[in-house]
This record gives structure tokens, C-alpha cells and sequence, in this order.
């Protein structure tokens, strides 16, 4: 059956990675010029060229009042990461754009300082000097003994790739501010304990004054006051107006609004501070009263000091620390959400895309992802879950707890999605939270979605910004990315992608965001550039229009007229599946099956931002030009391309979270593995602080590879797939355990899961099997022992042959039912011209989910299950039954049985909603087995 | 080819009668395996139309749904294994509210637990030896538990009156009969006695024996009441009696079970092993016509009527049959020792002719009690050859050992218990999804999906 080339020896140990697909060489005078910096061992993806820092990394800066704008600590915190790139010059482009129009201090017809709860700012700016782009996320912090008690910070995303900054400003806005979130709430308590403890002294220090005034008074009753007595008077009154304006500054830090913080579900027990906070303020108008009952008690006793009459701001002052701004707690905290944003978006963009559009899809099959897929969508499901309960939240206060939440990997582009149909009522939401600044807006969106999933996104700031500095293009902001995600997952959803055709949407988003703020393009191949410099379009934009550019590429430096129309009917084109995709998003939110109501995406909002003349930008522009040429042709940049660590230009590493990859790896590779436990277990555990997905990156391509092997080399691959397709157990019988195991790691993918938690798939046992076992496992490694112990196992795999099929490797045989459908050898064809792991992975994934698709119409077709009347037999269901799996469903023979056992598990799975509590019910059938040889 | 897997195990057995994989009549293609309890499990008893009691030697008695598997309570009281549990009030009159479960364990006491509740009601522990039977007389609304003696309660666990010390074996199967008699067990004896209830004439509840039946030649293990006028009883060297119940008299005797009508092909591997308890009646079921013994290994349908065998299976397991239930569709369900439950079904025969005349070989392999039974002339129906058989449909296999009892549901399946200390419910998988589809589609209606959708 088999023919001799396409066997592979599957035992092969030594070599584990796949051999390199090696091209036949082309005659010279047809080879194409290879990528300038291929030579150097770089990928042709790479944007680092220009780059001076090996890898993205996120920078947070400070605008000192002391010394300007610093740099305070980078994530990853390693000084490889990057290398020669000037931080200090960085911080202080990044911190220029500041934006703040924040006042503090005392507004016109007040009579204290007022704080003004600005909301963060988000830019994107590119460097061209710098061969960086960096998404900026400004925010304030307060602090005491600051000028006018603010410390502008920063935290920046700085990527050598523009466009990745570009296309996933809005994950990296929703996941920034998440950390901004709790560096502010950090902040607001210590800010409030830190007027506390000031309050204490200046209550203190009047206590004294007011003695010594006593004293005074008594010591000279000459009926005039000396001048000293003045002086203790001008003191005391003092004293008393900083005491009423301290005051006001706690009743003001305590009332910030705490839908705000509600929204951010970030810091739930925050919301308890403030609330108790407002509650206090409103009641309290004694300080001493207000300290004693103070809700931060668990402070230990403060003793107060007597305040200096002079104020101490003065320079030579260390100001606080960010860590000491905000509460230890928190700001761990903080690192480690950013810690988590550099995972997340680590890696090239395609890849990002991919995978994010990867998620998005697989999360609207809800219903059937399970089968198949990983576990990523059960953490997706934990995080909705989470949000839906906000009891819940609120009951946890720790801190910690929220920690763990923010890990938690969410899809990324539904969050564009949601955004784009809930925006314009986060804008009105904003306002009224009581930033007088905006403008109203008109919200004419008809919104359906849980109240709740709005509120997640309600920090996301709709304010655009201003460019101030020389030499730094701001790229774009909120407004334009909103629309950029939404038509990005949108676009995902319909056309084929390729990574080109996502890149240059990137491009060509530009021209949708003209009613927000300063776009501008620095890639010299920009071709729309002139359109984005017309004035503001009218403000409210039609759908059509702003989703027209889509499926173009614009790659080309020219555009000409029929490309773009062209571009613009494939965007027409694109736009019913785009409200498809939007639908199935919203019932995912609802977690219900049928399509809502679509909602009208009309942006109506115009914020009273500074346009900048375009010329400047055009200027700009050409400086870029020259920019980028001298960098392309900068001999010192092949030196900074060296000194990158290898690891760093595989694309692997670069796409993998390392850590994840190492440890588990373990488990796949051939020399050394963990126990089966630790395998599955480090799939189960969906806390862990990277997306599984990526960890699980090199196995899918190892085990692809294994299986690919195991394919070409057993003529009998089509029955055994099917049994683990079917639901009968595979027993891999061996003697050595890693050839076991690393078959049953192959096979691994073709097994259905139970629910959203490890497969069912149990890489060794030595034990005789008994009856649980086939319900619990549906593919086991067993140990096959020569000695006369063996028996028992033997013996036991013999009574249960009905329940199982026997792979033996060391007799390379097979013991299982015949299977004649058609699909197992689609699924796996020993002639397939599939060569890679990970390229044949992806193939059973696309069949797997065909399958899924089939078994998921099958399941839920009403007049399947049902009799259509009373008088319908049982029988006639059944006839029905079948012939809609035979003919509708194009399913042959035992194929049938395939879909029919997922129909089981989708309907087991959609009744038992929590996964994981019981096993499902052992299915089997009573059909003779054969036996295959080689 | 399949030595290799079959190699190294015991040796193939053989003897009993095997079907393929291809059951198409064996409608059990789903098990769920329940596994909750530390021994064997020995007793099943059902509670209601989807609930369930299981009881064992770990002392515990759990209670669980037939239809999800789920385990509902768990009712633990009693420190040794459980000897005997019955249902009070029993299944005819389960619209009573609470339904008592009474189980009597080797701690000498009897527990009454309340099983909707899931509580312990009451504690019984005056018993001067363990009670290895219960009965619950359902018209008398009494109970009675046999041990060394015979006591009879009420519902409010009173003692009524109770027996002298009837035998230091104690009863060892206890029968409910027709006229207020219950038929106790007592090594080889077989006591009736009479339960008289109160009267105007007297308040007293009494216990009186009412006769001695000493016909057994060997302790009784089998006892059970057919109909109004007869019960049948079972012996350990396989004698099975049909008394008459109104004069105690022996109605039929039939002890003809090991003689050798073995398939000519297996009297090659003559069962040197056989010993007495090969042919030990375990169990018995009956119905209007019949009496279902399981013999030995062997399962024997005797007719009432014609008062002879009318078929058997003399190695219908590998092991001794432990208990035998009547299915609908004239169908038999046994389970063993040898961990395997199989299903048969009664036929009508075609032709006598087809069945193999026995031949008497065996007899010449001499075991006394063979022998003895060979010379008398007791066998005519075995010249007649029986008119039905009993045919093999399915079998399930899942437990690792003996399998002590099963409990068949009509609306869920079979269920059953075992050594191995798990109980597995056997459900016909193409009913089970029909019924899970109909859930889905009932979820999805409540959802509000189903109509959006349309």
C-alpha cells in the first residue's frame, strides 16, 4: 500500500526540526535581487533595520520639574533590549507631545486649587531619527509636593514597526490604559493619604500657632499686638486657609467619579475606596473628624509635625518616586500589566494579525470551537464571565485579584469591534463624567449590548492631542484607530488575508480618519497623503466611505484610478459580511446564537481639537524621506543587525513567549519530558500570564510533523485517525515510552475535546486499564512490559476491545473497525504535498473545522431531532437523520459516525455551559475490529 | 493474530457461550461509570421511576439519579458493610411522601433513613446478631428483619414481637408469601411463619411458625414467591422446589441441573473443576409462566405448567451467575461473577429435532453426586428436549470483577453494581441522544434562539 519514498521512518530521533524546504536552484539570469539585508541573516520582515534596539519594549518617562523629561524604567528591564537607543532623547520627544490642556491650580471664581481629573491621552508618534515608533499613553499622577500637584508620566510602546503601532493602537490603548487605571487608582489613595497626614499637621501646627498666639495675647495686654503676635495671626490665618484648601483637594481626590473606576475593572476594590470616599467627604467638614474615621486606618498611627510657615517647594527636594506615588501594591501591579502588554504584542504584526483574526473566527464559533481548538477561548469565556458578574468583582478586593484579570489574554480585535459599535456612547459617557471640555455629541447609535461590556471600554479615551514637538509625527490617534480596528476585524473576517493586504490597510486607514485629529503619514509609499491633508471631513462619515479602501493594497508609490476603484468595490463587496461579522460578535456577547439587530455605525462626533496645517507635515514629510534613505544606506546599522541576539530573527522566538516555550517544550521533545501530568496540566492552567496560544505554537508544528510521519508511515493512518475522530479510544501499545509519547502527542491532534479544558489524551500509562479510563481518555500511551506482570494490561486491553483500537508499535499493527468514508483520507493523505509541521497542523485544523461546522448543522437542525408531528415515528427521524448526514452532508459510511459523536459532545457541551464537571458518557458501538499490518 | 493480545492473559475460557462484537440487538451503547463507593458494591435498590439507593460493604448508601448519573446523597451511619437494605414503603405506594430506605449492616443495627431528605431517621440497634435480611410486608405496614431470630417492627420502628433464637446461622433469605406468611431460610430448614396482626380479639402482634419444611438436602439460598399459591425455593447443590403454598407441600422437584447436555464440542474440556457450587442456585426471577433459575453457571427457564425445563443455558457465563432479572421482550438478563452481564432472549424453538440429544457421556467421569443423580429416571424432559432457548443477544462488559446485582429502568437502562466498586449505567445511546436533543432544543427554546433563529 505504501511506496517506499513516501515512507519516513517515524522513529527517527535525531532529527527532530523539519529539514528546510530546499529550493532547486534557479539559473542566474532569472534569481530575483534578494532582500539587501537577507545576507546579514536578517528576515526581510524585520523593521528593525533601522531600528537601534533589538525588540519592542515599553519605556515610561517622567516630566520631571527638577530635571525634564527622564526616562524611569523600560519593560523588559534589560539593557540588551534597547541597546544603543537614547532613551533620554526618547523621553523627551514623547514627553513634548504632552497634551495636557489639564488645569490645576486655582480657576477663575474659585477660591481653591482645583484638581481636574484629566483623562490619559494616547498618541502614536514616530521618530524617524530614531527608526522608532512609539504609541505614547500620557497620564498624571498627583503628588502633593509637586508644582500645581501634578507629575506628568508616560508609559510608551515603542516598536520599529510602524504599522504595528498603527493597527493595534486600539488593543494597545484598552491594555495601557488598563495599567494606567492602576497607577492612577495607586495613586488617588496615596495622594489621599498624603493629604491626610498633611491635614494632621496642619491641624497640628494651628493647634500650636493658635497656643502660642494664646500666650502671647496673655503675655503682653498692652491693647496692641506686637508685631510678632501679627506675624502668628498672618500664620495662624494661613494655616487655617491651607487647611480649608487641603480639605477641598481630599473631598475632591475622594470624589472622583467612580464610574470611572467602575468602568475600568481594573481595581475593583477601588471602587469600595471611593465610594466610602465620597460618602465621607460629603458628610465630613471636621478634619479631625475626617482623619479619625478615616477608611485607610489600617495605616499605622501617623504622628503629626509642625509645619514651617515657608513652603518647601523648592528644588533641591527629592520628589517622590513613581513607586512611592503610587501604592507598592499597585504598582507592582502596573509592571506587571505592562509586563503582560510586551507578551502580548511581542512579535511581528503579521503574525499578530493572524492570530488575532485567528481568534476572532474561532470565537464566533462558540459553540464548536471546543472540539478542537485550544484553550484560549476558555479564558475569553472566563473574562466574560467575569465581567457579567460584577458582584463578583466587587466582593474580591484584592488587588491581586485584578491582577490575575488583567493577565488574562483577551481577543484583541473584538475589542475594535465592540468598540466601533459602542463608541459614540463612550463619548457621551466621557462627557458626562464631567469633562466640560467636549462638546456634546449627538449619540445616534441604538445601542444593545450589555451594559456591562460598555463599561469595560469606557476608559478609552476619545480626546485627540497635539503635536508639539519638532521633528515628531504624530501618527494618528484614538479616533482614527477606533475606525481602523473596526474595519480591521471587520475586513479580516471576509477577505483571504495576506499579510499584504493587511499591511496596507494600515495605509490606507489614514484616509477614514479625517474628522479626528493630526494624521499624517511618514511612510514615504503613502500615496493618499494629499487626501488626508483636505480639511476636516464633515463629521459624520458614511459607512461605505470609510470602509471603501479595504481590500486594496496600496503598496505601489502611484495610485491609479482603476486600482482604486477596484479597491472600492472590493470594499463594497466587503461590507454585508462586515455587518455579518459584527452580528455574530454582538450574539457572542449575549451569548446567543441568533443575529442582532444591526446597529447603525454613524460617528457624529467632533471634538474642538487643533487641526495643524498640513503644509508643516509635508515638510516633515521630506525630512522622513532623507531620513530613511540615509539610514537604509547607514553602514552602523548592519553592526546594530549583528548584535541582536540570534534568537531574536527567528521568527519562532519572535512570535513565541520564550519562557513558555522552553518549559514546555520539554514535554514535546524527544530526549527529555516532564510527566504527562505536567504537559496537560501546563495547558490546563489558564492563569498563566501568557496566552496559551502562542506557548502551544511549536508543539502544533511538532506535533503536525509527528503526525505527517505517522501518516506516511502506516498504511492503516485512516482507521486509526478515525477512531479518535469517532470517539473510540486509541491505545498506542509500546515498550518505549518516548516513541509513545511522542505519537500520542501527534495523534493528540485529531482527538475532540469535552469541553474548553485539556484533551482528553493520556501520554503513558503502565497500569492495566480499566473502564474509566475509556471514558476519561480517548487516546493512551501504554506501556507494553515483557515481564510477566504485563498480563494483567494485556489482559485487561483485551476484554475491553470493544471500547478501544490497539496501535502496536512494536508490531506495527492496528486492531480497530474498518473504515471506509472519505474524509480521514483528505484529512490525512499519505501522498499530501504537505511538508511542514505547522502547515499540516493548519490543514486538520481547517478540515477539523469543516467538521465541526457539519456536525454543528447536524446537532442543531430542529427538524432532525424532532418528530414534525405526533404521529411521526421514531424511526422516520432516525431516516431523516441519516439521510441529511448522507446527502446534505456529503458523508459516507463510517464518516457519519464521526459527526454524529461530536453532535454528541456539541450537545453535551451546550447543555453542561461549565465544562470540566463530569466526563461525558462512554459511547460505543458493537462492530467488529480487524487487524491491520504493515 | 490476535495471540499477541490475547496471549498472556488467562486462558481462554471456552466454555461459555460467546457472541462477536456485532450485537445488533444489545441496545446499550453508552455507560457512564459511577464510581463514589470504597467496596463492593453489593445492593441496588430502586427508589423511585429515576432514582436509585446503592449499598455495600463500605457501609454507605448513596443515592443516585438514573438518568444524569449524578450522585444526589450520600447516607453514611453504619461502621460495617451493609448486609441487607429494602424500601419502606416499597415501590407500590411510593406517592407517600417520604420513602424510608432500611438498611441492616454487620454492626448489628438496622438504619431507617429518609431518602428524600437524605437523613438518618432512626437507629435500630437492640439486634443480638447482624440481620441479614429484611422484608417489609407492605399491606401489614410492617417490617421484618431476620437474623438469629425473626422481628417484626412497625413503621415507627417499634418492635411488634419477635421469634425465640431460631438458629445460630441465622435466616439467610426471608419471603414475603400470601396469607400474612413469610418463608424464612434457615440452613437446610425452611420455616413458614404466620404474622398475625391485631385484632379486636387481641392488641398483640404475634409471630407464630407455622410449619418445618425439611425437603432441602442442602442450605437453602434462593427463596422467592412466584404466586398465590406457590413460591419456589433454591438449594446450594442446585435442588429447586415449587411449593404449594397452602399445604406446604412440594408442588415440583427438580435437581436434574447438572446433567450433562453439554455441547459435544466442549466435552473435551470436561469440567474437572466442577464442584457442588457449579450447580448452587443463586438466584432466582420469575414470571406468570416461569421461574428463571440461575444454576451455577447456567440459567434455567423452568415452566410452571409443563413443570420441567423448557430451555437453558447450562455455561451461560464464566462464572457463577449472581442475579437474574426478567426484561421486557421475553428477555433475560444475568450477571456473574465472572464481571460480564449478559442478555438473552427466550425463544421459541423451531425444531426439537435441531437440539442435541444428551448423551450421558458425562456421567462416566464419576463424581458421586453425579452419578447418584444419573441412575434416577428424572430426566424426561430431557429426552423431550426443551422447546425454547435462550439466546444470547448482548453482552455488556465494563466491570473488572464479579458483578454483584443490577437494576433495570425502563426508562434509563440498566444499571449495575460490582466488586470492582463501581456502578455503571448501561443506557441505549441512540435513545440518550435523541433525549439529549431534545434538551438542546428545549435549552435553546427557553433561550429565546430557537425562534430568533427562524
Amino acid at each position: 500500500m505504501i511506496s517506499a519514498p513516501d515512507v519516513v521512518a517515524f522513529t527517527k530521533e535525531d532529527e527532530y526540526e523539519e529539514e528546510p524546504y530546499n529550493e532547486p536552484s534557479l539559473p542566474e539570469e532569472y534569481s530575483v535581487p534578494l532582500f539587501p539585508f537577507a545576507n546579514q541573516g536578517a528576515n526581510p520582515w524585520s523593521k528593525l533595520s533601522g531600528a537601534k534596539f533589538s525588540r519592542d519594549f515599553i519605556l515610561i518617562s517622567e516630566f520631571s520639574e527638577q530635571v525634564g523629561p527622564q526616562p524611569l524604567l523600560t519593560i523588559p528591564n534589560d539593557t540588551k533590549v534597547f541597546g544603543t537607543f537614547d532613551l533620554n532623547y526618547f523621553s523627551l520627544r514623547i514627553m513634548s507631545v504632552d497634551y495636557q490642556a489639564s488645569f490645576v491650580g486655582h480657576p477663575p471664581g474659585s477660591a481653591y486649587p482645583k484638581l481636574n481629573f484629566v483623562e490619559d491621552s494616547k498618541v502614536v508618534l514616530g521618530d524617524s531619527k530614531e527608526g522608532a515608533f512609539a504609541y505614547v499613553h500620557h497620564l498624571t499622577l498627583y503628588d502633593l509636593e509637586a508644582r500645581g500637584f501634578v507629575r506628568p508620566f508616560c508609559m510608551a510602546y515603542i516598536s520599529a514597526d510602524q504599522h504595528k503601532i498603527m493597527q493595534q493602537f486600539q488593543e494597545l490603548s484598552a491594555e495601557f490604559s488598563k495599567a494606567s487605571e492602576c497607577l492612577k487608582s495607586g495613586n488617588r489613595k496615596a495622594f489621599a493619604g498624603e493629604l491626610e497626614k498633611k491635614l494632621k499637621d496642619l491641624d497640628y501646627t494651628r493647634t500650636v500657632l493658635h497656643t502660642e498666639t494664646e500666650i502671647q495675647k496673655k503675655a503682653n495686654d498692652k491693647g496692641f499686638y506686637s508685631s510678632q503676635a501679627i506675624e502668628k495671626a498672618n500664620e495662624l490665618a494661613s494655616v487655617e486657609k491651607s487647611i480649608i484648601e487641603h480639605q477641598d483637594l481630599l473631598k475632591q481626590i475622594r470624589s472622583y467619579p467612580h464610574r470611572k473606576v467602575k468602568g475600568s475593572d481594573l481595581c475593583p476594590g477601588e471602587m469600595e475606596h471611593t465610594q466610602g470616599q465620597a460618602d465621607h467627604a460629603s458628610t465630613t467638614s471636621n478634619p479631625d473628624e475626617s482623619a479619625d474615621s478615616d477608611i485607610y486606618t489600617c495605616r499605622p498611627a501617623y504622628t503629626p509635625k509642625l509645619i514651617k510657615a515657608k513652603s518647601t517647594k523648592c528644588f533641591d527636594k527629592k520628589l517622590k518616586t513613581l513607586e512611592e506615588l503610587c501604592d507598592t501594591e499597585y504598582f507592582t501591579q502596573t509592571l506587571a500589566q505592562l509586563g503582560h502588554i510586551e507578551r502580548m504584542f511581542r512579535g511581528d504584526l503579521c503574525y499578530l494579525l493572524t492570530s488575532q483574526i485567528d481568534r476572532t473566527l474561532l470565537k464566533q464559533q462558540h459553540i464548536t470551537n471546543f472540539l478542537f481548538e485550544d484553550f484560549v477561548d476558555a479564558d475569553d469565556r472566563m473574562v466574560e464571565k467575569q465581567e457579567s458578574v460584577p458582584s463578583q468583582l466587587s466582593q474580591d478586593r484584592l488587588p491581586s485579584r485584578s491582577l490575575e484579570e488583567c493577565l488574562i489574554p483577551k481577543v484583541l480585535i473584538s475589542v475594535g469591534s465592540y468598540k466601533s459599535s459602542v463608541e459614540s456612547v463612550l463619548i457621551k459617557m466621557d462627557q458626562e463624567l464631567g469633562d466640560e471640555e467636549y462638546k456634546e455629541v449627538e449619540v445616534t447609535e441604538s445601542n444593545s449590548f450589555d451594559p456591562q461590556e460598555n463599561l469595560d471600554y469606557l476608559d478609552m479615551d476619545m480626546k485627540g492631542s497635539i503635536s508639539s514637538g519638532e521633528s515628531i509625527e504624530v501618527l494618528g490617534t484614538e479616533k482614527s484607530t477606533a475606525l481602523l480596528a473596526k474595519s480591521d476585524s471587520q475586513a479580516s473576517l471576509t477577505v483571504p488575508l495576506s499579510p499584504q493586504v493587511v499591511r496596507s490597510k494600515a495605509v490606507s486607514h489614514r484616509t477614514i480618519s479625517e474628522d479626528s485629529i493630526e494624521v499624517l503619514s511618514t511612510c514615504p509609499s503613502e500615496a493618499l497623503i494629499p487626501d488626508d491633508f483636505k480639511a476636516s471631513y464633515p463629521s459624520a462619515i458614511n459607512e461605505e466611505e470609510s470602509y471603501a479602501d479595504e481590500g486594496a493594497i496600496h503598496f505601489s508609490a502611484s495610485i491609479n484610478p482603476l486600482e482604486l476603484s477596484e479597491a472600492q468595490e472590493g470594499g463594497l463587496e466587503n461590507t454585508p459580511p462586515q455587518i455579518d461579522s459584527s452580528c455574530c460578535i454582538g450574539k457572542e456577547s449575549n451569548g446567543q446564537l441568533v443575529p442582532l439587530p444591526i446597529p447603525a455605525h454613524t460617528l457624529s462626533d467632533e471634538d474642538g481639537v487643533v487641526s495643524i496645517p498640513p503644509q508643516r507635515y509635508r515638510q516633515k514629510d521630506q525630512h522622513f524621506h532623507v531620513d530613511f534613505a540615509v539610514e537604509n544606506t547607514n553602514p552602523s546599522q548592519d553592526n546594530s543587525c549583528e548584535t541582536f541576539p540570534a534568537y531574536e530573527l527567528d521568527p519562532n522566538h519572535l512570535l513565541a513567549s520564550r519562557d513558555v516555550s522552553k518549559t514546555s517544550l520539554d514535554n514535546y521533545s524527544d530526549t527529555s519530558y516532564v510527566s504527562s501530568v505536567a504537559s496537560t496540566s501546563s495547558d490546563r492552567t489558564p492563569s498563566s500570564a501568557y496566552p496559551v496560544s502562542l506557548s502551544s505554537e511549536r508543539h502544533k508544528k511538532r506535533a503536525g510533523q509527528n503526525a505527517l510521519r505517522f501518516i506516511r508511515q502506516y498504511p492503516f493512518a485512516h482507521p486509526a485517525i478515525y477512531s479518535l475522530l469517532s470517539g473510540r479510544t486509541l491505545v498506542v501499545l509500546g515498550e518505549d515510552e518516548t516513541i509513545v509519547r511522542k505519537l500520542v502527542t501527534a495523534l493528540s491532534i485529531f482527538v475532540p475535546n469535552y469541553g474548553h479544558y485539556a484533551k482528553p489524551v493520556k501520554h503513558w500509562v503502565s497500569s492495566p486499564l480499566h473502564i474509566m479510563d475509556f471514558q476519561k481518555w480517548k487516546l493512551i500511551g501504554l506501556q507494553r512490559v515483557a515481564s510477566p506482570g504485563s498480563a494483567g494490561t494485556l489482559h485487561a486491553l483485551s476484554r475491553y476491545s470493544r471500547y478501544t483500537s490497539i496501535l502496536d508499535l512494536d508490531n506495527k499493527t492496528l486492531r480497530c473497525p474498518l473504515y471506509r468514508g472519505t474524509l480521514v483520507p483528505r484529512l490525512a493523505d499519505h501522498r499530501t504535498q504537505i511538508k511542514r509541521g505547522g502547515t499540516y497542523y493548519l490543514h486538520v485544523q481547517s478540515m477539523l473545522t469543516q467538521l465541526c461546522s457539519k456536525a454543528f448543522l447536524y446537532t442543531f437542525c430542529h427538524h432532525l431531532h424532532l418528530p414534525a408531528h405526533d404521529r411521526e415515528t421514531e424511526d422516520v427521524v432516525a431516516s431523516r437523520q441519516l439521510s441529511f448526514l448522507k446527502l446534505n452532508l456529503g458523508l459516507v459510511n463510517e464518516d457519519i459516525r464521526v459527526v454524529q459523536y461530536l453532535a454528541e459532545l456539541l450537545k453535551l457541551h451546550y447543555m453542561h455551559e461549565s465544562p470540566g464537571t463530569s466526563n461525558p458518557m462512554l459511547r460505543f458501538d458493537y462492530v467488529p475490529s480487524f487487524l491491520y499490518k504493515i | 493474530m490476535l495471540r499477541w493480545l490475547i496471549g498472556g492473559g488467562r486462558e481462554p475460557q471456552g466454555l461459555a457461550e460467546t457472541i462477536g462484537e456485532e450485537q445488533s440487538r444489545n441496545p446499550y451503547t453508552e455507560l457512564l461509570v459511577l464510581k463514589a463507593h470504597h467496596d463492593i458494591v453489593r445492593f441496588l435498590v430502586q427508589l423511585d421511576d429515576y432514582r436509585f439507593a446503592s449499598a455495600g460493604d463500605d457501609g454507605i448508601v448513596i443515592i443516585w439519579n438514573a438518568q444524569t448519573g449524578e450522585k444526589l446523597v450520600e447516607l453514611s451511619g453504619h461502621t460495617q458493610k451493609i448486609t441487607a437494605i429494602v424500601t419502606f414503603p416499597s415501590l407500590e405506594s411510593c406517592e407517600e411522601k417520604n420513602q424510608l430506605i432500611l438498611t441492616a449492616s454487620a454492626d448489628r443495627t438496622v438504619i431507617v433513613w429518609d431518602g428524600n431528605a437524605g437523613r438518618q431517621v432512626q437507629r435500630v440497634s437492640c439486634f443480638q446478631s447482624t440481620v441479614k435480611c429484611l422484608t417489609v410486608l407492605q399491606r401489614l405496614e410492617v417490617w421484618l428483619s431476620g437474623g438469629n431470630d425473626l422481628c417484626v417492627w412497625n413503621q415507627k420502628l417499634e418492635l411488634l414481637c419477635k421469634t425465640s433464637h431460631i438458629s445460630d446461622t441465622g435466616i439467610s433469605a426471608l419471603a414475603e408469601i400470601p396469607n400474612n406468611c413469610v418463608a424464612a431460610a434457615v440452613g437446610k430448614e425452611l420455616i413458614i411463619f404466620r404474622l398475625v396482626a391485631p385484632t379486636e380479639g387481641s392488641v398483640e402482634w404475634d409471630i407464630i411458625e407455622v410449619k418445618r419444611l425439611l425437603d432441602h438436602q442442602d442450605n437453602i439460598l434462593s427463596l422467592v414467591n412466584v404466586n398465590d399459591v406457590s413460591f419456589v425455593t433454591g438449594s446450594h447443590v442446585g435442588e429447586l422446589i415449587i411449593w404449594d403454598i397452602p399445604g406446604w407441600t412440594v408442588r415440583a422437584y427438580e435437581r436434574s441441573f447438572w446433567d450433562p447436555a453439554p455441547q459435544l464440542d466442549v466435552q473435551q474440556e470436561i469440567r474437572l473443576c466442577q464442584k457442588p457450587n457449579d450447580v448452587s442456585i443463586h438466584h432466582f426471577t420469575c414470571d406468570e409462566e416461569n421461574v428463571f433459575a440461575a444454576v451455577g453457571r447456567g440459567l434455567y427457564v423452568y415452566n410452571l405448567q409443563m413443570k420441567r425445563v423448557i430451555a437453558c443455558q447450562k455455561t451461560a457465563h464464566d462464572s457463577n451467575v449472581l442475579h437474574i432479572a426478567r426484561l421486557p421482550n421475553r428477555q433475560l438478563t444475568s450477571c456473574s461473577e465472572d464481571g460480564s452481564v449478559r442478555i438473552w432472549e427466550l425463544r421459541e424453538k423451531q425444531q426439537l429435532a435441531a437440539e442435541p440429544v444428551p448423551t450421558g457421556f458425562f456421567n462416566m467421569w464419576g463424581f458421586g453426586r453425579m452419578n447418584k443423580q444419573a441412575t434416577q429416571p428424572v430426566k424426561k424432559h430431557q429426552e423431550n428436549g426443551t422447546s425454547c432457548s435462550l439466546e444470547l443477544i448482548g453482552d455488556l462488559i465494563g466491570h473488572s470483577s464479579s458483578v454483584e446485582m443490577f437494576l433495570y429502568f425502563e426508562d434509563h437502562g440498566l444499571v449495575t453494581c460490582s466488586a470492582d466498586h463501581l456502578i455503571i449505567l448501561w443506557k441505549n445511546g441512540e435513545r440518550e441522544s435523541g433525549l439529549r436533543s431534545l434538551k438542546l432544543f428545549q435549552k435553546l427554546e427557553e433561550t429565546g434562539d430557537l425562534y430568533r433563529a427562524a
